[in-house]
């Protein structure tokens, strides 16, 4: 008698998450292969970053097999070659983002003036799409096109200078990726920017009009400060990234080559040639994890003050 | 008087506006005029740096003697395979997280949520995540291939936003004739997010037809090569002969045809593709957004 109360109470308080789980199994089971993909394939590799605190050799578990402390992150604290990667990390992705951030933004308000709808569809479609193109092509045209003999040094030879070797010429290195990059990520990054643009209630510009405001002054009172919210979130984003690669390592890595290291290498490709290259999987994961947490820091700090300044942020 | 004055200064704004977008778009156009105009030139009108625009010498055999490999074939054949592969348990996957997602009623959400947009902000990094993929015997697999970009977290992100934009009462109505959640879910909802799934589609397919670290990183098995990889490797080559050295410079005009030619070649199911499926985009891309 006792014992069934128990196990009724028992039920009772396990009762509306079960029924709950019961009544919608099917939305949970959904889920359940993309949670085991995202516990493998995500949350496993972060744990798999013991191995920076631990010694990894062929044949160890994925965790590493003995604990070293901070060993590596010595190592890699002394290391030069870590800093100069951290140095141009740093000035690539911050020239780069100086240069792309405002002219997005311009390029989005210019396009937002075009008044011919099929002309204004027409140049969305022409910038959007090297977005969607490989970043083995996107390298493979920036080869060819500053090759010995493309069109930038026919340029070059038309105004009576010499040829320049800019692949292999360390200086020209930050000039190629802003460039590229600037190329391919204009027209993409306009998107977030018109659809806040197309949320903006007309009756503000009409009441603008009312108060005699022309079309710049529209543009600057009414457009930027309405998509401000928009505006921030996408310099948290990039803020976040700042030490980070994402889609800097594929053409770093694509383009750059021991002679222009100096200027070239970014952490990324360190740890590629230090962890897959030279087999240090450890020494490799712990500036790894370093970047990682140093990016994740600079996220929550760029949130916070966004949250502060103009009360959006990301979370 | 001066609102004269203030048309005649945005008449002047309206052709400098259009200018700049010609030219923006000329720029950004122009690299694949290039590629194309090399690709249909002879060895040597690039050698002499005649390849401005137009093809010079125009002749068809790079793309002849290109296709008639045996390898590049094989390749392409590779690409579209692990793309369509991909693409579609991708686009599944993700669905099949977002939609669930997109419904508040579900009160696991506040943990599923939180633990799936973290992975957005902080990951494993590349070193353990090559551990994983070779501990689990994965190296020269196509799943090695796939599994990286498999379900990203933006997608679902996007996706869910879609999803919640859509009007419960159709569901709830179908659920009341019967269907059971998961029928609503493969008979009411995914037929009704057209706009979305092919959105997804272009992202994931755009996605793994321009892999090829994947290919790098996992595939030594040549047979087994993307048509990227294969790009990566010509392309590489390009940097030993002509950049650097430039002694070599013939063979590496030679190559020059031939990469101009595999990079078009690679371009173009894209470009088809590309056009048809951009209204749908702008259109999810606008229901969705970057925030949390």
């Amino acid at each position: 008698m006792g014992e069934r109360k128990k196990k009724m109470s028992s039920a009772k308080h396990n009762q509306p998450l079960m029924a709950h789980i019961r009544k919608y199994w099917q939305l949970y089971l959904f889920m359940l292969i993309p949670i085991v993909y995202f516990v493998v394939f995500r949350y496993l590799p972060m744990f798999g970053s013991a191995i920076a605190f631990r010694k990894y050799r062929a044949g160890s578990s994925l965790f590493g097999d003995r604990y070293v402390g901070l060993r590596y992150f010595e190592q890699f604290i002394r290391d030069q070659s870590f800093w100069r990667a951290f140095r141009n990390t740093l000035t690539l992705n911050l020239s780069y983002l100086t240069v792309r951030f405002p002219l997005t933004l311009i390029f989005a308000l210019l396009l937002n003036e075009i008044r011919k709808l099929h002309w204004k569809k027409f140049v969305q479609t022409v910038s959007y799409l090297p977005h969607f193109i490989s970043m083995v092509v996107i390298a493979g045209m920036v080869k060819e096109i500053v090759s010995a003999n493309g069109p930038i040094n026919q340029l070059v030879k038309f105004f009576g200078g010499d040829p320049i070797t800019f692949m292999s010429a360390q200086e020209w290195f930050p000039t190629i990726f802003i460039t590229s990059g600037v190329w391919q990520a204009l027209g993409w990054g306009t998107i977030m920017y018109l659809a806040a643009i197309s949320s903006i209630n007309p009756s503000l510009y009409e009441a603008a009009k009312m108060d005699g405001a022309n079309k710049f002054q529209q543009a600057l009172y009414i457009t930027v400060p309405c998509i401000l919210p928009t505006i921030t979130t996408l310099l948290i984003l990039d803020i976040g990234g700042l030490v980070g690669s994402g889609a800097a390592f594929e053409k770093v890595f694509l383009l750059y080559n021991s002679m222009i290291y100096e200027s070239s290498d970014i952490v990324s490709t360190f740890v590629y040639r230090m962890g897959v290259g030279s087999s240090n999987y450890s020494y490799a994961t712990a500036v790894g994890l370093f970047e990682g947490m140093i990016n994740l820091v600079l996220l929550t700090v760029a949130n916070k003050l966004s949250k502060k300044v103009s009360g959006s942020g990301l979370w | 008087m001066t609102k004269l004055k203030e048309s005649k200064s945005y008449k002047v704004f309206k052709v400098v506006n259009t200018i700049l977008m010609i030219l923006i778009s000329a720029a950004t156009l122009y690299p694949f005029l290039y590629l194309v105009a090399q690709s249909f030139s002879s060895e040597a009108a690039i050698y002499a740096g005649k390849v401005t625009i137009l093809p010079v010498d125009f002749t068809a055999s790079t793309y002849l003697s290109v296709l008639s490999k045996g390898e590049f074939i094989l390749y392409y054949k590779n690409t579209i395979l692990y793309t369509i592969f991909g693409t579609i348990i991708s686009v599944m996957l993700t669905a099949m997280l977002a939609y669930p997602l997109s419904k508040p009623k579900l009160r696991l959400n506040k943990y599923i949520a939180p633990f799936i947009i973290f992975t957005m902000y902080f990951g494993g990094g590349l070193i353990p995540n090559f551990v994983l993929m070779n501990k689990l015997g994965l190296r020269n697999t196509v799943a090695a291939f796939v599994i990286p970009g498999l379900i990203s977290t933006y997608y679902v992100l996007l996706m869910r936003s879609f999803f919640a934009g859509m009007s419960s009462e159709i569901e709830e109505a179908a659920e009341i004739d019967g269907l059971g959640k998961g029928g609503v879910f493969f008979k009411i909802i995914l037929p009704l997010s057209k706009p979305i799934l092919a959105t997804m589609t272009l992202f994931y397919g755009a996605g793994y037809w321009s892999n090829w670290f994947s290919a790098f990183l996992y595939l030594d098995d040549k047979s087994k090569w993307p048509v990227a990889y294969y790009l990566r490797q010509i392309i590489l080559g390009a940097t030993t002969t002509s950049e650097v050295g430039a002694n070599d410079a013939a063979s590496a005009q030679i190559a020059a045809n031939i990469r101009s030619c595999s990079m078009v070649l690679m371009v173009i199911p894209l470009l088809i593709v590309y056009p048809f499926v951009q209204r749908y985009f702008v259109q999810g891309m606008m229901l969705g957004g970057v925030k949390e």
